[in-house]
């Protein structure tokens, strides 16, 4: 598996660092009370296709990116900052 | 048919004419009381205990594969009861006790082998933390001895004791742990549930559980509906999936555990042995093949492969513990999908839907526990209130924080176990 960091080009996937679901970026309110904490810090879709997850890319450019692939055939299918998401 | 000495001895004699199938091939019947999904070690362990413990036999297992296709039988095979908090340790503790007479019980040869585990050590603090292990284990009941560095040297004489960056202070010994054969285990299970009248359906994928008044009434299936009164989600690397048939989301990633084994050697690996320093453990089959594994490849896969960078750590800490081991080939590897859990500890529990039950969290550990885990589950499903010793491995420690399990103390949190 390798990825195409936008700042950086196509790197080995020993440089990035994997963080999880990338429904990690959409924190709840706080005080959206218990059920929305849970449901977000524990529970997960975590499914068999096509995901979205955070990726660290530590040793290149320092950025976290939102990666979309494929979780059965390792198919990455799109890299983008996560800044360039909060932008938008 | 029942397995003995004088039986091998018998068919080698008669050309081995007289073996037959471990169990039958039933159609499914279009109504159960119980249903469990998977029939990988926990799923064939539930159905022997239910029928074995509580003497119910109406019960179907439902496997999409084939038995023993899944982690059952892509493990390493290590078995183990040197866990820490309460919650585990008396889990585990009664696990090995059912391994101990597993063989027995199930009339199977199941090739269990208490040859020890040797956990190393390469500093004081990790030396503070063995102790503390150790005194838990024996706490529990189970074996522990602390072992310096000399008697380790006469024990261990392949590695490496002065490595200038990890040099090996000593080692945590649990004699009563091993190794078993892992498929055996899921034939075995199977074969006692099959002779006690549960029916064991292979190629029949679930598709739909039915639910009505937040009660279950059974499942949707690749070969048909299935009634059912209860139903059991045992399926360890699918269990999102599965659950999400029942509208459930679970505290739940799937991630990749690469495995390796080499050509067979003569004997020279007598235990299981564990490196402190960097995710590593190896033991030598029967066969002769070294058999080792490390670090998940930790991201959320379903690819039952895994790739370079993760074997890549598993051969560095090889080499560097045990510089011997690069004279051998490396002949596989593979991969399985692990249930991993926020805090690297399993769940046997009840669900909000009644009659409907859950089995997973098992992480990379799930293989020593199918004993225990079987029986809990088989005791939850009958009687409707958890075994003693699995009690503690709930659901709702997330939601509520009470009871975490969380053994290397680094927070309940995805990703770090
Ligand atoms: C490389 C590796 C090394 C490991 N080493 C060890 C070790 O040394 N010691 C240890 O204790 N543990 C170890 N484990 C962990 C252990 O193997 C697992 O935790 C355990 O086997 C999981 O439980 P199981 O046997 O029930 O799973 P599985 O055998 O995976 O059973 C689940 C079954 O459910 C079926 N299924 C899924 N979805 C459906 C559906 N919709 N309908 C019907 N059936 C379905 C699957 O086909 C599968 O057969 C290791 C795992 C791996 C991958
Ligand atoms: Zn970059």
């Amino acid at each position: 598996m390798r990825l195409t960091c936008p700042n950086c080009g196509e790197r080995d996937i020993r440089e990035f660092t994997y963080q999880g679901a990338a429904s990690m970026l959409d924190r709840p309110d706080p005080e959206a009370g218990p059920e929305a904490w849970h449901a977000y810090l524990h529970l997960r879709d975590n499914p068999a296709g096509v995901t979205r997850d955070l990726w660290h890319h530590g040793c290149g450019c320092g950025a976290w990116l939102v990666v979309t692939r494929d979780t059965v055939t390792h198919a990455v299918h799109a890299v983008e900052l996560v800044e360039a998401r909060d932008a938008g | 048919m029942r397995f003995s000495g004088w039986r091998v001895l018998k068919e080698g004699l008669t050309g081995n004419k007289g073996w037959s199938p471990h169990w039958r091939n039933p159609d499914p019947k279009t109504e159960y009381d119980i249903v469990i999904i998977g029939g990988g070690g926990h799923g064939l362990a539930t159905a022997f205990y239910l029928a074995k413990e509580h003497g119910l036999t109406n019960v179907a297992v439902l496997e999409k594969g084939y038995l023993g296709g899944g982690n059952v039988g892509r493990n390493t095979t290590i078995v183990r009861a040197n866990y820490y908090l309460p919650g585990n340790s008396e889990f585990y503790s009664h696990s090995m006790k059912l391994w101990e007479g597993l063989e027995q019980e199930l009339n199977y040869n199941v090739m269990h082998s208490q040859r020890g585990i040797i956990n190393l050590f390469h500093s004081d603090g990790q030396r503070d933390a063995a102790v503390r292990r150790g005194n838990a284990m024996r706490n529990q009941g189970d074996d522990a001895h602390l072992l310096g560095r000399d008697e380790l040297r006469k024990m261990l004489p392949y590695l490496d004791f002065d490595t200038a960056r990890f040099p090996i202070y000593g080692g945590l010994y649990h004699p009563r742990g091993g190794t078993a054969r892992h498929d055996a285990v899921a034939w075995g299970y199977a074969r006692g549930a099959d002779e006690r009248g549960v029916d064991l359906i292979q190629n029949c994928e679930v598709t739909g559980i039915d639910i009505s008044n937040g009660q279950v009434t059974g499942v949707q299936t690749t070969r048909g509906a299935i009634r059912a009164k209860k139903v059991a989600m045992v399926a360890a690397g699918r269990s999102s999936q599965v659950a999400e048939m029942a509208g459930m989301r679970l505290p739940i990633e799937s991630h990749i555990l690469q495995a390796y084994v080499t050509e067979g050697l003569k004997p020279f690996i007598d235990h299981v042995v564990t490196f402190g320093m960097s995710h590593f453990y190896i033991s030598q089959s029967d066969k002769g093949g070294l058999v080792f594994g490390g670090d998940l490849d930790f991201y959320a896969s379903y690819a039952a492969r895994g790739n370079l960078p993760g074997k890549e750590q598993v051969m560095e800490a090889a080499m560097t513990l045990m510089p011997a081991i690069g004279k051998a080939r490396v002949l596989r590897s593979w991969g399985g999908i692990m249930d991993m859990s926020p805090d690297g500890s399993p769940i046997i529990d009840h669900t909000h839907i009644g009659g409907l039950y859950l089995n997973t969290g098992w992480c990379y550990g799930g293989f020593k526990a199918v004993p225990a885990s079987g029986f809990a589950l088989a005791h939850l499903i009958a009687t409707d209130r958890p075994h003693a010793s699995a009690e503690k491995l709930r659901l709702d420690r997330f939601e509520t924080g009470y009871g975490l399990l969380d053994e290397e103390g680094t927070g309940a949190q995805h990703n770090l176990h």
